[in-house]
């Protein structure tokens, strides 16, 4: 059994909370405490059934004002595979929390009110999503009881949405009209809508293929930690520990170590006291090179046959995620995997309008705002482009005055 | 020896090591949070997985109520010799005797709510930057929206509205002077996964989460181990019973359910069919809506 980790993007009246309350409830994965908490609560539906956002709203302001104000995770399996839902709020104020939903994500889940159809926040989302490159959405078109389950309304939205789905680059897109609030399509696939004959959603979860980065060429694995036991027995013992975040390493392999460019082989690659003979992308390791060479945590390991880029200036998209902007006469630190260093911004190129995708000049980014910079780094940085490595691809920005995370970064381009 | 099928166990195994390890690489002085539970002890197994032949580089940190199953401690003793790593112990008895807090009296009294204090103390005395911690975000619905690096300001304070975006497996250990983070490498783990996990890695648990006979005695609807803490009375009746235990804290405030779950198939089984969340099974949860959150704030694991 595997795991499948998807977001929902939906503003706060589609019904979003109220949809991931609908699968938990109806693939039997509230357990009877839990549901007692959600019936004696005072929140219920017009007609006087079980608001079933409750269960995803978590925090007390949150229940208060009816609204999901962070990312909620929940879980829940069924026979097939588990999930890891991440509930994100679909405001423009919270769009640094939907970026950071959908970074740990493998498919989005789009809802579109069936009364509204497209609108803009519609657009907001689903830019957000081709911008941190989920392979998959699905397009739920919800509130399909309110438009008398119309096959013309339907059909309307999926063609609305085609074409920005095309100017986005999303090609894998799946469209299910649902009633979150009635259960229709959600998991039971419903006798109101018999024009759709495709999966109700549980379904096509279930059986949707995600596995991107385990058929990547680029083997990479950012160092952690150097095991050094020094006892009298295992005087010579030196393991790299880190996690492979893309590709497949095999004892032999040829390795580069970045940024220094030297050279080895792995000797050895050890999970807890056994030995593989090959190691894939998630898993967490222990590596041995036949050469004793300095490396220490920050540098990353890769195949010598598809090297990343090393540099130190940096074509980025940044999404901005602190109330103060950017000020780019400051110095601020990036964090790459494990790696951390200073960095300055060399240049905004342009922000993003993402109601309208129109890109617009800028000197400065404010809380939830889009765009793309050049950066200069204080050490090169071993890295690939976003597009074809998301571990290798993306970095932090921390303000070393608060320490907070204030952006996130999609490398686009070397500029040397 | 290859495993090419990666199961989710396996995943989430992965995720954990990863953010252990980053907690090793950032902090200067962090230690990992052992209350003798399951989820702890499985972190515990983490640990060997992510630095051994190494040491681990922090020690294991116990806050002791005094009131805790003998069978915790004699579990955790012994796990610490078989280890060969370091153990520090707070004691709640020295905060109260030092009048930091006061104890509780009356029927339903418990030292739960003291021990944030003892353990605040316990981070500021040895100086602890990172706190390592077995919670999981599918215990309850303020944990469902905790960061795995979670930040406490100097007051050990949790504020949900100040959270960090925590993107891709990038975690973000900076602080400042007197603050820590609390650590949470299993927050993605269901109470299933942890004991689908102890069966696959043969891991050994104290006694308690086994069916066993035991007085109790039953207070607000919930069986309770009759401990001499918990001011038993004429009204209360004790009854000998088949119990476990399906979370291990203070005697208190832990309640038992009755079960014949003697082996750990047995208990997975029980997991799969039980209508009762875990935490359901814990007094201190059922004090108001948001009472887990309000803790939390207040320093709380």
């Amino acid at each position: 059994m595997d795991l499948l980790k998807f977001f929902t993007a939906g503003s706060v009246d589609d019904g979003k909370s109220t949809l991931i309350g609908r699968l938990l409830y109806d693939s039997e994965s509230i357990l009877a405490d839990q549901l007692e908490a959600l019936q004696q609560s005072n929140r219920k539906n017009d007609d006087g059934t079980i608001d079933l956002a409750i269960l995803t709203d978590g925090l007390k302001a949150e229940r208060e004002q009816g609204i999901t104000i962070d990312v909620a995770y929940k879980y829940f399996q069924t026979d097939k595979r588990k999930f890891i839902i991440a509930d994100t709020p679909g405001h423009i104020q919270y769009t640094r929390n939907m970026v950071t939903g959908a970074s740990n994500s493998n498919l989005a889940i789009i809802l579109v009110d069936a009364r509204n159809g497209v609108v803009e926040q519609t657009i907001r989302h689903s830019f957000i999503v081709s911008l941190l490159e989920l392979k998959h959405v699905v397009v739920c078109i919800n509130k399909m009881d309110m438009v008398d389950y119309s096959e013309q309304t339907f059909n309307d939205i999926h063609k609305a949405y085609s074409e920005i789905a095309t100017k986005l680059h999303l090609n894998e897109v799946t469209y299910i009209p649902v009633s979150a609030l009635k259960g229709d399509n959600v998991v039971n696939v419903s006798g109101n809508m018999p024009w759709y004959t495709g999966k109700s959603l549980l379904d096509h979860l279930e059986t949707i293929e995600v596995n991107e980065d385990e058929k990547s060429p680029q083997a990479r694995m950012p160092v952690q930690w150097v095991i050094r036991p020094q006892t009298d027995e295992l005087h010579d013992y030196r393991g790299y520990a880190g996690r492979v975040s893309s590709g497949s390493f095999h004892v032999n392999d040829k390795v580069t170590v970045l940024p220094s460019g030297v050279r080895s082989e792995i000797s050895r690659i050890e999970t807890f006291g056994q030995d593989q003979a090959e190691i894939h992308s998630g898993m967490s390791v222990t590596l041995h090179l036949k050469d004793n060479i300095d490396i220490s945590r920050g540098d990353i390991l890769v195949n010598s046959s598809h090297e990343p880029i090393v540099s130190q200036l940096i074509e980025a998209d940044l999404c901005w995620m602190d109330t103060r902007p950017l000020d780019d006469s400051m110095m601020y630190l990036i964090q790459h995997n494990s790696k951390q260093t200073k960095c300055k911004i060399r240049e905004i190129l342009h922000k993003v309008n993402i109601n309208t995708l129109d890109k617009i000049p800028a000197d400065s980014f404010q809380l939830n705002d889009i765009g793309r910079i050049v950066i200069k780094t204080a050490d090169p940085l071993a890295f690939d482009l976003y597009h074809e490595n998301k571990q290798n691809g993306g970095a932090i920005l921390i303000d070393s005055r608060t320490n907070l995370t204030v952006g996130a970064l999609m490398f686009r381009a070397s500029v040397e | 020896m290859t495993t090419q099928d990666t199961t989710y166990l396996d995943q989430l195994e992965a995720e954990a090591i990863h953010i252990l390890r980053e907690v090793a690489g950032q902090f200067e002085k962090p230690a990992l949070l052992f209350s003798g539970g399951k989820d702890s002890i499985t972190l515990v197994r983490l640990a060997e997985k992510a630095f051994r032949p190494g040491k681990f580089p922090f020690p294991l940190v116990h806050i002791d109520t005094g009131h805790n199953f003998p069978e915790t401690i004699s579990y955790r003793d012994k796990m610490i010799e078989r280890l060969g790593e370091k153990l520090i112990v707070g004691y709640v008895q020295d905060s109260i005797d030092q009048g930091k807090v006061i104890e509780q009296t009356g029927k339903n009294a418990s030292r739960n709510a003291l021990q944030t204090v003892t353990l605040l103390d316990t981070i500021a005395a040895n100086k602890f930057d990172a706190c390592i911690g077995g919670a999981r975000r599918d215990e309850e619905k303020a944990r469902a929206k905790e960061r795995i690096f979670s930040v406490r300001d100097e007051f050990g304070q949790w504020d949900p509205k100040r959270q960090r975006p925590e993107l891709w497996n990038v975690y973000n250990g900076k602080i400042h002077k007197g603050e820590n983070v609390r650590v949470f490498p299993i927050s993605n783990w269901t109470e299933l996964d942890v004991w689908n996990y102890i069966r696959r890695e043969k891991i050994e648990l104290p006694t308690i989460y086994f069916a066993h006979q035991r007085d109790v005695i039953t207070r607000n609807g919930q069986l309770m181990a009759a401990a001499d803490f918990l001011n038993i009375d004429e009204h209360d009746r004790i009854e000998h019973k088949n119990v476990r235990f399906r979370t291990v804290g203070d005697m208190t405030c832990t309640a038992a359910v009755e079960s014949d779950a003697f082996l750990i198939d047995d208990i997975i089984e029980e997991i799969r069919s039980s209508k009762i969340s875990e935490r359901g099974a814990r007094m201190d949860d059922k004090v108001s809506e948001a009472a887990m959150e309000d803790r939390k704030k207040g320093g709380y694991f």
